[in-house]
């Protein structure tokens, strides 16, 4: 605000000087421009003007004032609000409605002011008369007559300020000052002060030497506090003191009653304003409310003025042929200046390094850019291009996926979501963190909205094309179909055993063993309830049953077709029985055979067996032999040709396998070392070789050379029994870790193959003596069959194709099947299980 | 002995490189970085043993392929990046130090560069480019709607939409487009250009707005250099066709604003409006191309007779690839007899897009685009497309018809009957031709009855080729003055010719399911009772009952069986694929029934709804 009060105060105290001098010279404005040419329009103007715009003007000089002191702004706003009333009342305009608030006169007071009011008639009088005489006689103007002017109008000037003022408190009262309304004030003062250029423009007619006297330091001294306060007065009898240093006495303070009555009597009440600085009422003059009023309506004060005067151009167009200047000039306007000379040095480089380019320059460049083809035919010769290894090696970024049914604008009614398929989204989608997409149908194409996701889409497009490592990946599309192997069609591999024909039914506990005779007309079986049993094939009866001293481990019957033997363990015994079914010829005849044993003279007898012949008792039921092991036998095999038979001991260290003579009541231990845990052992059917498996390998003895030809890598963790192909090449291996192995002796040592069919542990395999199966069984109660082809063919391998999976068998206590065994002409199939039921597939 | 190798020291561990020690051997900033790598296509890859890459470091990293940085560390816009770097330096100097002339010095040798060798050697071949095309058009034609950011250059925008425009224009010149999808997301196209499938996808306009999360620096470095590769294509693309290239109009006489000839001195942003407006054809660089493609088809017909005279050619391939030509040359004129005009409610660049790349004419209210070609009260208009349930008045001779109308046609490849999109009907499903559905996949009934109809549609064809076809384009090059009646008689034959195929096809099915059904019962019973015949004579009892067994089950029971044994020896190393294959089969097998029921229970509904109408 300081430096705008200040800009505002500078012309206003030009003009306050102009206003004491009324024939000043309009030298008040900032503009350059008029400043320059005071002489010439001096010399232009000549036309006079009246007295009349003269005393206007001091009038306004006393405005002009006015704006030092900020109370500008007050009027104005005072002036905004009376627009209207001014349309009211023409002459009588705001002041007027002040005097109707205070329409008690007083009559006293009435006559005061009219003296003041004589007063100032004859100053104004005088005024006119001094102006006139200004005028008409521009160099007798007197000091004294000067002296005394600008002290009335001083006078004028305070008693209008003070007026105003009153004015303005009043206005206050009522109103409210808003910033808007201070935005305007601000643009009335500088109407102000532009108004006052035509003043002065006015003062210009009268050609006058405008340095014949100063009134920058003449005031209005009858009070001579100066420009103060005068509230700090209110509390003495006087207001201040005049030249001479007396005081002022404060005239008499009117009350509100003196106040009512001068309003209602005094009939220029309303003009009349009260100077607080000297103490006295001033009645404004017609001129003085005609510049107020102007002032109010947003007008120039001065009625003469005019603002949009023709201009004149001061300077000729034509080129004078002497200069303006007399002064020679400078030595140094001749010389080169050396910092120039740098600095076009500078420039030069720049441009010659083309950093820096005239305007031409870039115009031209510009245009150039512009008309030069951005894009041309960039494969012009696409047959030279050689590619590059590093381009060959290019992963190209897979396409984005194309869209569904599902994301149609107006899908069909299946695609869309249920209420429950939402929020099994929406849950998805929390626990993903992905936004998950949800159909979604519009009724018409206009309703269909941006996509909210569509940049964040294009966002993580780009993010994976660069972002994201690229692997080339040979991915071949299968078929289901493709990857099943090719194999005939079971149906082409009859016979096999397909459907379940009989039960045999008797036994209470496991049925650990059970053996077919060879003729295949009777089975044997072996309980864990301490019986053995005997049935007949074909109908499943139960044609006797051996009460024994413990559970039965195995049950083997003699191979030979013409001995009628069966041997089965119990703990660590094996017996050896007739069990007297079939042609009494062949039963007599194995009878006859065993009595004919003759002891021989040196009897050699081990720790390990001892033989016997069973006690008269048993010999009715069928008992004929025992040997005793020294610790429990597991397994009982008999090789093909009936009269040896091997015992596996699992707990005998090196003596766990023993292989025992019939005919000559004879016992041997092969093994001089331990070779593991024992699990099962089998004769090759045809030749002397001997398979002993353990644990982990099969080893194949060849019995005539005793040595180990083979020995059998299964991989199997333990192995659970074995079987022997009649053709002798090739063995099965089932396992307790489920896994059923074949192997090819020709082949190799390691299985030619493994099949993990079933789920538990296998307990048993097979191979059926004439027809090209085998089969195994399990612990989860099933009995796979399998086509085994083997080719005489050397070079071409077994066929192995699964045909039937038999189910049937209930599980007790884990345990499944537990034995099974093929019909030796049949393609039949019995098993015997944890439920103590023994069946008959055929 | 030699002396051991050191490790590390070749193989996997300097073919690649990891990211950060490639950001340091080139230099850079990873903002420069990435965006060199973007412009430049460079992309990390993922080695085969990372653990190898990262000379023994388990942890994971990104790595890329050490000769793919080298070549990065040769390219010249590394300079500029420089380059540019020390500009922004000295910029930033002169501002602070408040040098005015340096500064406008400096802004206007700002160093640009040019990203014309990238294109070239990131796209050797026209048909790498063709094939990469997919994300830059998608990527355009969505910057295209964009508004100016503070993110964003400001002529990029603009620049977008004007090559999305070319290409599309490129598209309706050569009638190359060939499937369009309404999806929520935006509008698919499908264009197919020199053997390549590309596909683009469009926003919508309606409430369109960028998430303020993004980082659009990225998606704009994109955009730079697919503006470029967009450009030298299009330009490539025009040429190919002898069109001019920065497209221009063939403007004639005709045209409704240009009665008052103010358009023989258009201003280059009409022209680009013009364009924009995709209603008019370019002009061709010479006068004589149709007479030059007249010639070139006659000599390939020449040529290939000879080829067959020569028997080099199976003629029965021959005969089928013909015949796949015809159908689509049949395909590209869809709608080479209609005319249409846009309401304004409609998405007017799509629409005008699509049919004018089957051969129709367009025009809409002139004050809502320019380029309107013709009035809404032109009577030669045979299908207006609005989108409100409601118009004020209607003609006639035209068909009201929604905006799915179009787009189903184009991707049923015939023009539909109108009758199921009227305005305020209830849209059949709009379906995605982009689904190829294998065996077992669940397909919509209402893509098996535009299937069915197709094949309908086929046999008539091979039925009444010779005639009608013929008659049809007698009439079509007879009455080109008065359109109304000749559409209007061509629609009428269409239809009739449909309905009669419908009918056709109705009886042959009826027919063929009453003769299964004659042959299923008539065998069991016949069975039946000749066994019925035999136990009389021979037995002379009671008739013992049938222990029915129900063969399908039964069959099906050892299929299954038979299918478990062979799955039994499949060999351990396919077991996971196979397992995962048949994972997959099952879950296909469970949508398709999850569909079908809820498609059973829709169908059910609307019929109980429908019911329920008739009632009241």
């Amino acid at each position: 605000m300081a430096s705008k009060r200040r800009s505002t105060r500078e012309p206003s105290d030009i003009e306050e000087q102009l206003d004491f001098f009324v024939d000043a010279p309009p030298d008040d404005d900032e503009d350059d421009d008029d400043t320059s040419d005071d002489d010439v329009s001096f010399e232009d103007d000549g036309s006079g003007n009246d007295g009349s715009s003269s005393d206007e003007e001091s009038v306004y000089s006393g405005l002009s004032e006015l704006t030092d002191d900020d109370e500008i702004g007050d009027i104005i706003t005072l002036k905004n609000d009376s627009e209207s009333d001014e349309a009211d009342e023409s002459s009588a305009g705001e002041e007027e409605e002040t005097e109707s608030k205070k329409k008690i006169t007083e009559e006293a007071e009435e006559k005061k002011l009219e003296e003041i009011e004589t007063e100032k008639e004859t100053q104004d009088s005088n005024d006119r008369d001094q102006r006139i005489k200004d005028v008409s006689s521009k160099k007798t103007a007197k000091k004294l007559e000067d002296k005394a002017l600008p002290k009335k109008k001083l006078r004028n000037q305070k008693l209008l300020e003070s007026h105003l003022n009153r004015l303005n408190e009043e206005k206050q009262e009522t109103e409210e000052k808003d910033k808007f309304e201070e935005d305007k004030k601000e643009d009335k003062e500088r109407t102000v002060d532009i108004s006052s250029l035509p003043s002065s423009s006015n003062e210009k007619q009268e050609t006058v030497d405008e340095y014949e006297y100063d009134s920058s330091d003449e005031e209005d001294i009858r009070n001579t506090v100066g420009n103060i306060p005068m509230e700090w007065y209110d509390g003495f009898d006087h207001i201040g003191y005049n030249v001479r240093g007396e005081k002022i006495i404060k005239p008499p303070t009117r009350d509100e009653l003196d106040e009512f009555l001068s309003k209602v009597d005094n009939p220029d009440y309303w003009r009349t304003v009260f100077d607080k600085k000297n103490g006295e009422d001033i009645v404004l003059t017609d001129e003085d409310l005609d510049i107020i009023e102007r002032i109010q309506r947003g007008k120039y004060p001065d009625a003469t003025v005019d603002p949009y005067e023709p201009y004149v151009d001061f300077f000729t167009y034509e080129k004078m042929i002497h200069p303006l200047t007399r002064r020679p000039e400078h030595k140094r306007s001749f010389i080169p200046s050396l910092s120039e000379k740098e600095k076009v040095s500078k420039y030069v480089g720049a441009m010659k390094r083309g950093w820096m380019k005239t305007r031409q320059q870039f115009g031209k460049e510009q245009r150039e850019k512009e008309q030069r083809d951005v894009y041309y035919n960039i494969w012009t010769n696409e047959e030279d291009t050689v590619l590059s290894k590093r381009q060959l090696s290019h992963i190209p970024a897979p396409k984005v996926r194309l869209p569904g049914h599902a994301e149609s604008y107006n899908p069909p009614p299946e695609y869309l979501m249920t209420e429950e398929e939402k929020l099994m989204a929406k849950s998805k989608e929390e626990y993903s963190g992905r936004p998950r997409f949800i159909p979604q149908k519009y009724d018409s194409l206009r309703t269909v909205p941006f996509f909210r996701d569509f940049f964040r889409e294009r966002f993580e497009r780009c993010l994976d094309l660069y972002l994201c490592p690229r692997q080339r990946k040979l991915r071949t599309r299968f078929e289901a179909e493709d990857l099943l192997p090719k194999l005939p069609k079971p149906k082409d591999l009859q016979p096999f055993p397909t459907t379940l024909a009989l039960l045999y039914v008797g036994h209470t506990s496991y049925v650990r063993s059970i053996s077919v005779d060879p003729t295949g007309q009777w089975l044997a079986s072996g309980s864990d309830d301490k019986t053995v049993r005997f049935w007949e094939v074909a109908t499943g009866r139960c044609l006797r049953t051996l009460e024994v001293e413990g559970p039965v481990q195995c049950v083997a019957w003699n191979p030979n077709a013409a001995v009628s033997l069966v041997a089965f363990s119990i703990e660590d015994k094996v017996h050896i029985v007739n069990p007297k079914l079939g042609d009494k010829l062949i039963t007599s005849g194995t009878d006859q055979l065993i009595a004919d044993y003759k002891q021989p003279e040196e009897v050699k007898t081990s720790p390990l067996v001892e033989w016997f012949e069973a006690e008269e008792k048993k010999q009715e039921e069928g008992f004929r032999l025992c040997l005793k092991h020294f610790k429990p036998v597991r397994q009982v095999t008999w090789h093909g040709k009936g009269d040896y038979f091997s015992c596996v001991i699992p707990t005998g260290q090196n003596s766990s396998v023993i292989i025992h003579q019939l005919s000559k009541r004879r016992s041997q231990n092969p093994f001089r070392k331990s070779k593991g845990l024992v699990q099962c052992t089998s004769f090759h059917p045809t030749r002397p070789f001997f398979f002993v498996a353990t644990q982990k390998h099969i080893r194949v003895y060849n019995l005539i050379k005793q040595e180990m030809t083979k020995k059998l890598l299964t991989s199997a963790k333990w192995i659970s029994s074995i079987a022997i192909h009649p053709g002798g090449d090739n063995v099965i291996v089932g396992t307790y870790d489920c896994k059923l192995s074949w192997f090819d002796l020709d082949l190799s040592v390691t299985p030619y193959q493994n099949m993990r069919h079933h789920k538990q542990a296998i307990r048993s395999v097979c191979f059926h003596k004439r027809y090209p199966l085998f089969a195994s069984a399990s612990d989860d109660g099933h009995v796979i069959v399998f086509h085994g082809q083997v080719y005489n063919d050397l070079l071409q391998n077994p066929l192995i194709v699964p045909v039937k999976v038999l189910k049937g068998h209930s599980i007790t206590n884990g345990l499944g099947v537990l034995c099974c065994e093929f019909h030796p002409n049949q393609p039949w199939i019995f098993s015997s299980a944890a439920d103590g039921i023994i069946r008959l597939f055929s | 002995m030699g002396r051991e190798k050191k490790k590390y020291t070749s193989g996997a561990a300097t073919t690649y490189i990891s990211r950060t020690s490639a950001i340091k051997k080139l230099q850079l900033h990873i903002i420069d970085f990435r965006r060199l790598c973007i412009l430049k296509g460079i992309y990390p890859v993922q080695p085969k043993d990372p653990k190898k890459a990262g000379r023994g470091a388990r942890i994971p990293k990104t790595y890329f392929r050490l000769k793919d940085i080298q070549f990065l560390a040769h390219e010249p816009i590394l300079w500029k990046f420089r380059e540019r770097k020390s500009h922004k330096k000295k910029m930033k100097k002169a501002l602070y130090k408040r040098e005015i002339k340096t500064l406008q010095q400096l802004v206007k040798n700002k160093p640009t560069y040019t990203l014309d060798h990238i294109v070239k050697e990131r796209y050797p071949t026209f048909a790498d480019a063709l094939r990469d095309l997919d994300d830059p058009l998608t990527l355009c034609s969505s910057f295209a709607v964009l508004r100016k950011n503070h993110k964003i250059k400001g002529e990029l925008v603009p620049l977008c939409r004007r090559l999305i425009i070319e290409f599309m224009n490129y598209v309706i010149a050569s009638r190359s487009l060939r499937k369009v999808f309404l999806s929520i997301k935006g509008i698919y196209f499908q264009a197919e250009i020199q053997g390549q499938q590309i596909t683009w996808l469009t926003p919508y306009k309606l409430g369109y707005q960028v998430p303020k999360k993004l980082d659009l620096k990225i998606i704009s470095t994109f955009t730079e250099f697919y503006t470029t590769l967009l450009g030298f294509v299009n330009f490539r693309l025009y040429h190919s066709m002898n069109i001019l290239y920065p497209p221009k109009l063939f403007l004639s006489s005709s045209s409704t604003e240009n009665k008052d000839g103010t358009s023989f001195c258009l201003d280059d942003e009409d022209v680009s409006e013009r364009v924009a407006s995709l209603a008019l054809d370019l002009i061709k660089e010479k006068s004589t191309v149709n007479a030059e493609a007249a010639d070139e088809e006659e000599s390939r017909t020449k040529e290939d007779e000879e080829l067959i005279a020569g028997a080099n050619v199976d003629t029965e391939e021959y005969k089928k690839a013909k015949e796949e030509e015809a159908k689509l040359n049949k395909f590209k004129k869809l709608f080479e007899n209609c005319k249409f005009f846009l309401s304004r409610e409609v998405p007017r660049e799509a629409l005008t897009f699509v049919i004018r790349c089957f051969g129709g004419k367009v025009s809409w209210d002139k004050l809502l685009f320019i380029g309107a070609t013709y009035d809404e009260n032109d009577e030669s208009i045979t299908h207006q497309i609005v989108d409100r349930p409601q118009q004020a008045k209607q003609h006639l001779s035209r068909y009201y018809v929604q905006p799915q109308w179009v787009f189903d046609c184009v991707n049923a490849q015939i023009l539909l009957p109108v009758e199921n999109y009227f305005p305020g009907e209830e849209l059949p499903p709009h379906l995605s031709p982009f689904v190829r559905e294998k065996e077992g996949d669940y397909i919509p009934p209402e893509k098996v009855a535009l299937l069915e109809r197709l094949e309908g549609i086929k046999q008539s064809d091979l039925q009444a080729s010779g005639s009608q076809d013929d008659e049809e384009e007698e009439d079509i090059i007879d009455d080109v003055g008065d359109d109304v009646e000749e559409f209007e008689a061509f629609d009428e034959e269409d239809l009739e010719g449909e309905s009669q195929l419908m009918q056709a096809e109705e009886k042959r099915l009826q027919q063929m399911k009453e003769e299964t059904e004659k042959t299923e019962t008539g065998d069991g019973s016949v069975k039946k009772a000749r066994k019925r015949k035999r136990k009389k004579k021979s037995l002379h009892v009671t008739p013992g009952e049938i222990i029915k067994t129900d063969e399908k089950e039964e069959a099906r029971l050892e299929a299954s069986q038979e299918m478990k044994l062979r799955e039994m020896m499949i060999p351990k190393k396919k077991k996971y694929i196979y397992k995962k294959i048949r994972q997959k089969e099952q879950a296909r097998a469970k949508r398709h029934k999850r569909l079908t029921t809820k498609r059973e229970k829709y169908e059910e509904e609307q019929r109980m709804k429908k019911a329920e109408k008739i009632q009241e």
